[in-house]
């Protein structure tokens, strides 16, 4: 494999284009544009919009109408257990949102689990994709089997770790610490949050990984060997040139795998079964509306959930993240 | 890999001789550190498969047995058990929604990438911003719209969901590959007079077509692993693979091969397919967002 | 068996009228009312306990039978099958056409119409000997005359212990032990290899509150006194929390949250566990020739405190939902798979200590079944029709139902706090702040019955 694996696209593309300049810096849409558009400028931008339409109906009609059915159902004070007693509830769903007191144990639990499980993945695939940077015997078998928790099935990795790794009898977790001289360790009772994180940890490392490998490759192997020249240490090289070399692809990753691991649900469903501070709120959502059977308050739960995200997004997305603004992308 | 820039050799002067030896003992000592880091991620997955051949009750020893009787009669077993079923009711549903996402976000990145879009990245945020949504918000009136409709356990209405999810990041990773294509290319096209779409299949697509491979094949691996809208809107005719295996979860005793066994067929299509096509895999991740 | 009797084709149609509006709003578009002509499909819900899988084993028998008729098993843990089954039928799903439900949910079912009256189907059939279901099951799953589900097996609750690490260690179980007794027990018995005692930790108020509400309405607690007041944070109710939790700490299993019915089986028919105090149905499996300890398990009444019994009473149960589309065959499966015929099938291909219990009172005349099942037959019967379930506890308390209270809402407030139960067993909360939050979620269920 070469360097130019990662770039493989860009390549791809200049090859399609043979005999073309390299390209421009950026050319961003619009840009190159001026602001008065000419009427065949025009007519592109209609027929740009009639190819984006499709996407959105869908997209509208598949996530964003079954929300607007939420907010109604949220009103109404519905408990599948009990037909014939659906009416209008006015805000007590919101209220027994707010003073049940489960809202905010779930948010913390949320932001605990999403949390740490994007950091530790973000700081071990980072460890691993600089170890799998170096030219070693096997790189590429190395590389293929790092990658291969990411590919596995949630639900199969959720019930392997539960039943096969964690398990207080047979587990081979417990098994390896009675080798080490560890008394064995009630997983799922003791450390439940711990449990969800780990395996989440292991899935989502492969994920990063991949993408920091992405961003160590594209750096320019002659700037650091010219720093190298200059007299500068490894340690030196990596915190002044690769860490802000890799601040992009670092922002990806957390964004990517924030908006999978917000979702996650398998291994709570599975694994603890929201004890122990691992009711997220996907979980809790869950729980209300297929256990209590409280459509109403269940969809109340959604709605603030889904205005919570919405602001988190929104930050996430526009401040954060350079990726997204014209003006980061010069940079 | 970096070979052609690092590793061509330049004269090595006698006094780094020395230290050159110290680097390589060092090397040595991270490569051995590199493969018990790669060995202990991929342990349980190997441990998984290794179980697959055992018997129950090699399987359900607490102390691991290594040296036992192997056979594949657990996934004979597993076979019996109907999954075949399940695992095209999985290759149905990821397949349809894939193609379906490509369908439609072929045209909307090229749309949103290659022609000048007032807002195209109020357009892009709104796409991603779907993405954010917890599913399960909206489940319940997913599944009594379904339910009104006789739509529950149906393959079809499944694929549609997994559309709504997986076509905000198509859209997304797809529009940065065909912002890569020059203009230059496009604006020669129209000179020559080609409409949008001859000009999209025959001039952008073969240039895109790596990229659109990385997110295919991405929408494919997400939809395949999907569990959470299978385990609650699907039941027999179209379950899907993930919500099924916790079936093996069996009170009458070991169950622990057999699980191993069911799970390592549910995951092998992807884990193959990811195996041999990582190097799109990220291309469409990283270099789908960052140029 | 194929051809249907007129008159049951005239009770069918009358349970398809009468539920006529609920069949508009279930199954639209999935093709309209019963018919038995060509080949028919049902989806059949169920927990994958040992003797449904034995069950789905020998459904090829019936298939056979009925060349037109297939049946397809969903089986879910428990806690899943109950999201799954509830979900459906309160919604009108109709995505199954056979569910097992357990004797908590079909009497508020069967209220809220969601069931096929069974009655008029089952005596209709005289072949299936309706009157041979074991009478208190039969009652607890009878509301207002009408039979929303047939027993396909029937449990309490009883102490089991390997008699051998008994006689190892010299010492010798009463017939009706006493909870002290049992907690003595466990706490000499368990080393570090072996749990002296395995009591369910699993959270859900089918896995954990199944044997903990008894031990609580043995120690004189309960969740609601006679007026729907809670007392889930009574000095009873805590003490007997209290006690469970610390046996379960001190000599029970490893990992407790993690351990349900399942769990707890491996672990003692493993030998790793001195007692189980669980289901009677556990012995069949126990006893089966997979199991390490068969022929070695003792079994006595549930221990006690203050009551003279304290074994539940349980049935997991074959229903039709009223939104299934193909009840006539739907009911030939479940008169099946609930019938003396079953019962042989199983006795003579399985082995007769695997056949369901509980269900029906000729099981306990079969001779073959009492030679097989002599270990714990008996005295399951005994113990079935020993127990009280209008009053299990030492108060009265206004439901009938032994380890659940039958009001709508319980699956939720049984659910949430074994959930904090959890937080319990790992230290990281304590039993009266947990039963405290108990209270107040308890207090709001007790109102709405007020």
């Amino acid at each position: 494999m070469t360097a130019t694996d990662v770039t493989a696209t860009a390549e791809a593309t200049r090859q399609g284009a043979p005999g073309l300049p390299p390209r421009e810096p950026r050319s961003e849409f619009g840009r190159r544009h001026k602001p008065e558009l000419s009427a065949g400028q025009k007519q592109a931008l209609r027929l740009a919009r009639t190819l984006v339409w499709p996407a959105i109906v869908v997209a509208i009609l598949v996530t964003q109408i079954p929300f607007l059915v939420t907010i109604y159902y949220s009103f109404q004070n519905w408990n599948l257990m009990r037909p014939g007693s659906r009416g209008f509830a006015g805000f007590d769903n919101y209220i027994t949102v707010f003073t049940g007191g489960a809202f905010l144990q779930s948010l913390s639990a949320t932001v605990v689990i999403t949390g740490s499980s994007i950091v530790l993945s973000v700081l071990f695939g980072l460890g691993i994709a600089l170890l799998l940077n170096r030219t070693f015997v096997g790189q590429g078998l190395a590389r293929t089997l790092v990658i291969t928790p990411f590919l596995m099935m949630p639900a199969a990795a959720a019930l392997i770790w539960k039943w096969s790794m964690l398990d207080a009898n047979v587990g081979m977790v417990n098994w390896g610490l009675s080798v080490l001289g560890v008394d064995p360790v009630q997983w799922n009772t003791d450390f439940p949050a711990l449990t969800v994180i780990m395996v989440l940890t292991w899935q989502y490392t492969p994920f990063m990984m991949l993408i920091l490998l992405a961003g160590l490759q594209s750096q320019s192997k002659e700037t650091l060997e010219a720093a190298s020249v200059d007299g500068a240490g490894p340690i030196r090289s990596f915190l002044y040139m690769t860490l802000p070399h890799l601040r992009q692809y670092i922002e990806l990753a957390v964004l990517l795998g924030g908006i999978m691991l917000l979702q996650v649900f398998d291994p709570i469903a599975i694994m603890t079964r929201g004890t122990g501070g691992t009711k997220t709120l996907s979980y809790l959502l869950y729980e209300r509306a297929f256990v209590g059977l409280e459509i109403g308050e269940a969809a109340a739960y959604g709605v603030i959930t889904v205005l919570l995200t919405i602001i988190v997004a929104s930050v996430a997305l526009r401040l954060l993240f350079k990726i997204f603004s014209t003006e980061g992308a010069k940079s | 890999m970096s070979t052609s820039v690092v590793s061509a050799p330049r004269a090595v002067p006698a006094r780094r001789r020395t230290r050159q030896m110290r680097h390589r003992a060092s090397s040595a000592a991270l490569t051995a550190f590199t493969w018990i880091v790669t060995l202990g991620f991929f342990f349980p997955v190997a441990w998984m498969v290794f179980t697959a051949f055992k018997t129950e009750a090699a399987a359900a020893t607490s102390t691991p047995t290594i040296f036992t009787s192997l056979s594949f009669d657990r996934f004979a077993e597993v076979l019996d058990r109907g999954f075949g079923v399940y695992l095209l009711n999985s290759l149905t549903a990821s397949v349809m929604s894939t193609v379906i996402v490509l369908l439609l976000a072929i045209p909307a990145a090229y749309g949103l990438s290659i022609r000048p879009i007032i807002k195209s990245t109020d357009a892009l945020f709104f796409f991603i911003s779907t993405r954010f949504m917890p599913i399960a918000a909206a489940i319940i009136p997913i599944y009594l719209l379904l339910q009104n409709f006789g739509l529950l356990d149906n393959i079809s209405a499944l694929s549609i969901l997994y559309v709504g999810m997986n076509l905000p990041l198509a859209v997304w990773m797809m529009r940065s590959f065909f912002s890569e294509v020059p203009l230059e290319i496009v604006e020669a096209a129209q000179i020559d007079g080609a409409n949008f779409f001859t000009e999209l299949v025959r001039v952008v697509l073969p240039i895109v077509a790596p990229g659109i491979a990385a997110a295919a094949l991405i929408c494919f691996i997400f939809a395949w692993n999907e569990y959470f809208l299978a385990s609650l809107l699907t039941s027999t005719m179209a379950r899907t693979t993930p919500p099924f295996l916790g079936s093996f979860v069996d009170g009458r005793g070991q169950f622990l091969a057999v699980l191993s066994a069911a799970s390592t067929l549910a995951v092998l299509p992807v884990v193959l397919a990811g195996w041999l096509a990582q190097k799109r895999l990220v291309t469409g991740l990283a270099m789908g967002a960052i140029k | 068996m194929k051809s249907y009797s007129v008159k049951k084709r005239m009770l069918l149609s009358a349970v398809a009228f009468s539920s006529v509006g609920v069949l508009l709003a279930g199954c639209s578009g999935a093709g309209g009312a019963a018919t038995e002509d060509g080949p028919v499909s049902l989806t059949l819900a169920t927990v994958n306990n040992p003797q449904m899988k034995d069950m789905e084993e020998l459904k090829g028998a019936f298939e056979e039978a009925h060349p037109d008729i297939t049946v397809n098993f969903v089986s879910m843990e428990e806690n899943d099958l109950r999201d799954a089954v509830t979900k459906d039928v309160a919604t009108q799903g109709g995505q199954y056409d056979i569910v097992t439900v357990g004797s908590y949910e079909v009497p508020i079912w069967g209220q809220n119409d969601w069931l096929v009256d069974l009655g008029p189907l089952a005596e209709a059939d005289t072949a299936y000997n309706v009157d041979d279901l074991l009478p208190p099951v039969r009652e607890a799953l009878t509301v207002d005359d009408s039979l929303y589900a047939v027993p396909f097996y029937g449990e309490s609750s009883f102490l089991m212990y390997n008699q051998e690490m008994f006689a190892a260690a010299g010492l010798s179980m009463p017939t009706n032990p006493t909870w002290d007794e049992v907690a003595g027990f466990a706490r000499t018995l368990k080393t570090d290899d072996v749990a002296g005692i395995c009591l369910r930790g699993k959270p859900g108020w089918g896995e954990l509150f199944a044997p903990l509400t008894t031990v609580v309405q043995t120690f004189g607690g309960g969740w609601f006194d006679e007026d729907w007041n809670a007392t889930v944070n009574s000095p009873e109710f805590t003490e007997a929390v209290t006690f469970y939790t610390d046996l379960v700490k001190d000599a029970g299993e490893a990992d407790p949250v993690s351990t349900g019915f399942t769990e707890c089986l491996n672990l003692f028919s493993q030998g790793n566990a001195a007692m189980w105090y669980d289901a009677t149905s556990a012995a069949g499996p126990l006893e089966a020739d997979t199991s390490a300890v068969a022929g070695k398990v003792g079994y006595v009444h549930a221990p006690v405190k203050e009551t003279d019994e304290a074994g539940w009473l349980w049935a997991w149960n074959l229903a039709i939902p009223n939104t299934s589309t193909k009840q006539d065959a739907a009911w030939e499966f479940v008169s099946w798979a609930t019938s003396t015929e079953y019962i042989d099938l199983v006795g003579t291909t399985l082995g007769w200590e695997r056949v369901p219990p509980g269900s029906r009172t000729s099981t306990y005349e079969n001779p073959d079944y009492l030679e097989a099942a002599a270990a714990f037959a008996p005295i399951t019967k005994d113990i079935m029709l020993a127990v009280n379930p209008t009053q299990p506890g030492v108060n009265p308390q206004p439901w009938v139902g032994i380890q659940y209270v039958t009001v709508p809402e319980f699956q939720d407030l049984g659910n949430q706090v074994s959930q904090n139960i959890a937080d319990v067993f790992a230290g990281r909360d304590t039993v009266e702040n947990v039963l405290d939050k108990g209270q107040e979620l308890a207090t709001t269920v007790g109102d709405a019955q007020k």
